[in-house]
């Protein structure tokens, strides 16, 4: 098929690209990598769009690291985050997802604030950014807002970015001496959409344990973290199964997807006991 | 003279030799030709607004907002076309009862299935037609659909087609021996239920068509990514009108057929009949989703079988009842009968016993067509057969292997009819297993396999012998009535250079045809195959022939070659005999060279050949011939078919807690007969594998009870890739066929038709500890902890 988009600009700064999309008349899509979006022009799922194209405003991408904070900048590649070895020092979960995400000339263009403000329930970087405690940072006409990751994801492909706001970077704690960042999903072939993921940070203050490809967005699964805090692994387990929400689909039914997490959380605490002892 | 194929050594020994592929370079630099990259001058493009629901009446049809999209130049519906294109209906008379209604190039008053072809757009672009397609309005009165195979044949299930009174397409009942008194008294009896779930053969060009009608010529040249030109020759002249010497299908480079296009589609007839009434080229290419909703789909079988062995572990009888669904029309020409047919005829079809009894029953549902697709049948077949004597052995407590053993046809019993009444002119099964155990080192796998066990890692050795059909007589297609060539020519030439032009009626899809007729035709004539150059399709200017499928192009194809090459090398040393003043019995060709054919000595280039004949003719004797064209035909006449065989293994590993299973290796030992090449052998061995592991693990097309298709994407289909395939380890016996000189059988098959089986025994020897057992592919992780009982719902 033929994409039918509405309109492209090139946008020159953050405050170019704000001013082009407050003219849009709510049309305006903000281009990065193109990996969701393009696709879905091309299956004409999304139609007339005016497009604001972000991705040569340097200042958005990059990753610095300054006063335990880890900052990525929206533009930065999967494969920029994946090849970094500041992320893998401070976040390794973020590290082990772009080696889950989708193939390597995908990994190439998109970009993690793509990923992130797409919200695919079931993609990997939101689900990190649950379990990592991270914050969203982005611009709008009214100014910068600092939005905690568990406000952020709020529906299927929905964030609670405004039409006029754009993701410009994400921070999250750098990780603490001794803490453990696990990632553990399936998906029928690799580079698919797993049919469940899930991330397991343990951290002196706690477990925090989050889902992806379970429902309409990623969940912090807060009855298991304190599960796993009070040691009780088949409390956990089962914690997790009903946590969720999962849907049936032609790739696996919702109880498939149920048994599976509690599987991917046996297999993550697993790995955790091997690494501490 | 025939050729000493047994020594290696002996001169322009390319036949059994790698050589390289002469379209090899061309491709991998992007410098294909395939349709797509044909621009013509005036060419418009069509796109088509296609039924959204599986079965309805078709009411008002609003074209005008469609008109006024800029760039569209007209707007076709069904009745419009009926004007120009006849429809077609999709039976042959062998097989008896087939039936099934006529279709049009574009739907007439009803729509039977999601993504048939109701309203052509044509316009200047691509990206109008498409634009105009979508705003086409169409008023749909919903009909009742029928989505089930098993049910479609019950009273209260509606008659899709009312004229022909039932939803029954095809039944055929084959029994042989006395089925019921073998299972009376048979040691032991084991049934199962087995499902093939339905696919499609996902080829990386999608259909193409551009078809330009010069009324000035009275002539339609068609450009087409098809796998059979002569056939469409015949179809596109039949339902336009026009005489077939007035049709000429071109067909350039091909990205994957699979047997997809070897298929009349209503959206490329539709695309002809338009260049018709409108004088113009006109472009049709598929986009991925009309790919998944309109090219054919198959092996959506459902199936109940059952086998009787004695304590000896030998098969005593097998009864098979094999359901299929294959939308709302028979395919046309070769009809969607062929598949369920080919199921009852290969059923059991290594094994040496008496009593069998199989039946088919086609129905009609309101899904995408089904038809041929790669291995036709067999994948379904082996399944039933290699899936039930697994578990006969697994029943009586016997080595997978060694039952195998003891039923497979001997490798000296040939010739020999199978109960199932296929003529096996030579077969070499236990060779095969033989080689394939030493290949594989099945104790050292089984010690393997019970080490990993002990540590609570479920690993299974799964083995399918299988037979393959290939070289098809006009037994297949043709006494149906359908005019389809079984035979098949090759024109070989030698310009004044002294280079060779071979042209052949069999095609090129990408899979190495050109370079099978390269080496076959340098070592008929004898110089280098990079002084042969291969033209293939084109209906116009190659020798008629039937084109690729049923793994006919090198047996079939290659043995026309042989026999032109063979004849030019006669002629030219005729030529050369008069020029040297020497016997042309004693002149032999080596590396474009006439030379003594004892010593080996240079005795005249072939360009100093080319160069008197073509240019100074007059120095050669009067009534010397000097016909450096020479044409041979070849059909086979003593078998239906040339029936290959061969075994194939797979090693895996279950994950008992999620279901996915990690493929560990692949074997495959298959007897085609000659192998020509043996790197585009094992190429096609490997990539037929690949293809039969999407259907054990990945393929399956899903539809919701309304007909809806639900995974018609790259994203949601999932095709076998990279990652997850495993080493594969090829090797070959061969048994060449004595119907021809070159001995070649086919090889374009065998990996898909035995790799499912294999997989879903090596699965089922994983869990058969565990008291499991899946027969329903594909084995998703999901069938597998049902399987296991893990999943509670």
């Amino acid at each position: 098929m033929k994409a039918s988009a509405g309109g492209y600009a090139r946008a020159e700064s953050v405050g170019h690209a704000l001013d082009l999309l407050a003219g849009s008349d709510g049309q305006g899509r903000v281009l990065a990598g193109g990996q969701s979006l393009i696709a879905a022009m091309n299956m004409r799922l999304s139609v007339g769009d005016l497009l604001v194209d972000i991705s040569k405003i340097s200042e958005l991408s990059g990753v610095i690291v300054s006063g335990g904070t880890l900052r990525i900048g929206a533009l930065t590649r999967h494969a920029q985050v994946g090849a970094s070895q500041v992320v893998r020092t401070h976040a390794p979960l973020l590290t082990d997802a772009v080696s889950h995400i989708a193939h390597a000339a995908i990994r190439n263009r998109g970009t993690m604030g793509g990923a992130l403000a797409h919200a695919d329930p079931a993609a990997e970087f939101p689900a990190c950014a649950l379990a990592l405690g991270a914050t969203m940072h982005s611009e709008g006409p009214e100014g910068a807002r600092a939005i905690p990751a568990e406000d952020f994801f709020e529906e299927v492909f929905t964030t609670a970015l405004k039409e006029d706001e754009i993701l410009t970077s994400m921070t999250l704690p750098v990780a603490e001496e001794g803490e453990v960042q696990i990632l553990e999903e399936v998906a029928r072939r690799s580079g698919d959409y797993a049919l469940v993921g899930l991330c397991l940070v343990k951290r002196a203050s706690g477990h925090r344990v989050s889902l992806f490809s379970v429902g309409p967005k990623p969940i912090l699964a807060t009855v298991a973290m304190a599960a796993l805090d009070a040691g009780d692994l088949e409390a956990a387990v089962d914690a997790v199964s009903s946590e969720i929400d999962p849907p049936s689909d032609t790739q696996a039914s919702a109880a498939y997807r149920r048994h599976l997490a509690g599987v991917l959380l046996r297999r993550a605490v697993a790995r955790l006991k091997g690494d501490t002892a | 003279m025939t050729i000493p194929f047994s020594n290696p050594d002996r001169p322009n020994s390319y036949i059994g030799k790698t050589v390289p592929r002469p379209n090899a370079a061309k491709l991998v630099q992007g410098r294909g030709r395939y349709v797509d990259d044909i621009v013509l001058p005036r060419m418009l493009h069509v796109a088509f607004s296609r039924s959204p629901v599986a079965h309805a009446k078709i009411g008002e049809i609003d074209l005008d907002e469609a008109k006024a999209v800029k760039g569209v130049l007209r707007v076709f519906t069904g009745k419009d076309l009926t004007e120009v294109c006849t429809p077609w209906v999709a039976v042959l008379a062998h097989l008896k009862g087939l039936k099934s209604p006529p279709e049009h190039a574009l739907a007439v008053d009803r729509a039977c299935w999601v993504g048939e072809p109701v309203v052509a757009v044509v316009a200047t672009t691509r990206a109008a037609a498409e634009e105009a397609a979508s705003v086409v309005m169409v008023d749909y009165e919903d009909l009742p659909v029928v989505t089930e195979t098993m049910t479609a044949l019950d009273k209260d299930t509606p008659v899709i087609h009312p004229e022909l009174g039932d939803n029954l397409a095809f039944r055929r009942l084959h029994e042989e021996g006395d089925v019921d008194a073998a299972f009376e008294s048979a040691h032991k009896v084991v049934s199962a239920s087995f499902r093939t779930a339905r696919h499609t053969g996902v080829t990386l060009e999608p259909r193409s068509i551009l078809v330009d009608w010069n009324p000035a010529e009275g002539q339609m040249t068609a450009y087409h990514a098809t796998q059979a030109p002569h056939m469409m020759q015949t179809v596109l002249a039949k339902h336009l009108d026009i005489p077939e010497s007035r049709v000429r299908v071109i067909c350039g480079d091909v990205g994957g057929s699979y047997g997809i296009k070897v298929h009349v589609y209503p959206d490329e007839v539709a695309t002809a009949a338009i260049a018709k009434v409108m004088g113009r080229p006109v472009k049709f290419i598929a986009d991925r989703l009309e790919s998944y909703t309109t090219d054919i789909h198959a092996r959506d079988h459902e199936i109940e079988a059952r086998i009787a062995v004695d304590a000896d572990g030998k098969i005593l009888a097998m009864d098979v009842d094999d359901w299929t669904g294959i939308g709302p029309y028979s395919v046309y020409p070769r009809t969607s009968a062929i598949e369920g047919n080919q199921v009852v005829n290969l059923c059991g079809g290594p094994y040496d016993f008496a009593n069998y009894r199989a039946q088919t029953t086609v129905v009609f549902q309101n899904k995408t067509p089904t038809c041929q697709y790669r291995a036709v049948g067999h994948p379904i077949a082996v399944a039933i057969t290699e899936g039930l004597v697994d578990m006969a052995a697994a029943a009586i407590g016997m080595d997978p292997v060694e039952i195998r053993r003891r039923n497979m046809y001997a490798d000296d019993a040939y010739p020999v009819t199978s109960p199932a009444k296929m003529k096996f002119e030579g077969l070499s099964h236990h060779a095969s297993m033989d080689k394939l155990i030493e290949m594989m080192d099945y104790d050292s796998l089984r010690a393997d396999q019970a080490e990993a066990r002990k540590q609570g890692k479920y690993r299974g050795i799964g083995i399918a012998s299988f037979i393959e059909l290939t070289n098809p007589s006009p037994f297949m297609y043709g006494i149906g009535g359908a005019r389809i060539s079984a035979q098949d020519g090759c024109t070989v030439r030698m310009d004044p250079d002294g280079s060779v032009v071979a042209l052949s009626g069999v095609t090129e899809q990408g899979q190495g045809t050109e370079a099978m007729l390269s080496q076959v035709v340098a070592e008929g004539v004898g110089v280098k195959p990079s002084n042969v150059r291969v033209i293939t399709g084109d209906t116009q200017v190659t020798p008629y022939g039937g084109g690729t499928w049923a793994s006919r192009g090198a047996g079939i194809g290659g043995e026309a070659a042989l026999q032109a090459a063979r004849a030019l090398r006669d002629s030219i040393l005729e030529v050369a005999a008069a020029m040297l003043q020497a016997e042309a019995s004693k002149l032999d060709i080596r590396d474009g060279q006439v030379v003594d054919a004892d010593t080996g000595e240079e005795r005249m280039p072939l360009e100093e050949l080319g160069r008197i004949v073509y240019f100074r003719g007059d120095t050669l004797p009067k009534d010397l011939p000097r016909e450096l064209v020479q044409t041979r035909h070849f059909i086979t006449m003593e078998y239906p078919f040339a029936f290959t065989n061969g075994v194939q293994a797979s090693y895996l590993e279950v994950d008992t807690d999620t279901g996915v299973v990690t493929l560990l290796k692949h074997w495959c030992v298959e007897d085609c007969g000659r192998v020509i090449n043996p790197q585009l052998v094992d190429e096609q061995i490997r990539g037929g594998i690949v293809q039969g592991l999407g259907g054990a693990l990945y393929e399956e097309i899903h539809y919701d009870e309304d007909g809806q298709l639900l995974n018609g994407s790259m994203a949601d289909y999932l095709v076998p890739m990279a990652a997850e395939m495993p080493d594969m380890q090829v090797a070959h016996v061969e048994t060449p066929t004595k119907e021809s000189e070159l001995g070649a059988k086919g090889a374009g098959e065998a990996g898909t038709a035995g790799a499912p089986a294999a997989v879903m025994n090596a699965i089922n020897d994983a869990l058969r500890p565990l008291g499991a057992q899946v027969t329903e592919m594909p084995f998703t992780p999901e069938r597998i902890l049902r399987a296991l009982g893990k999943i509670d719902d």
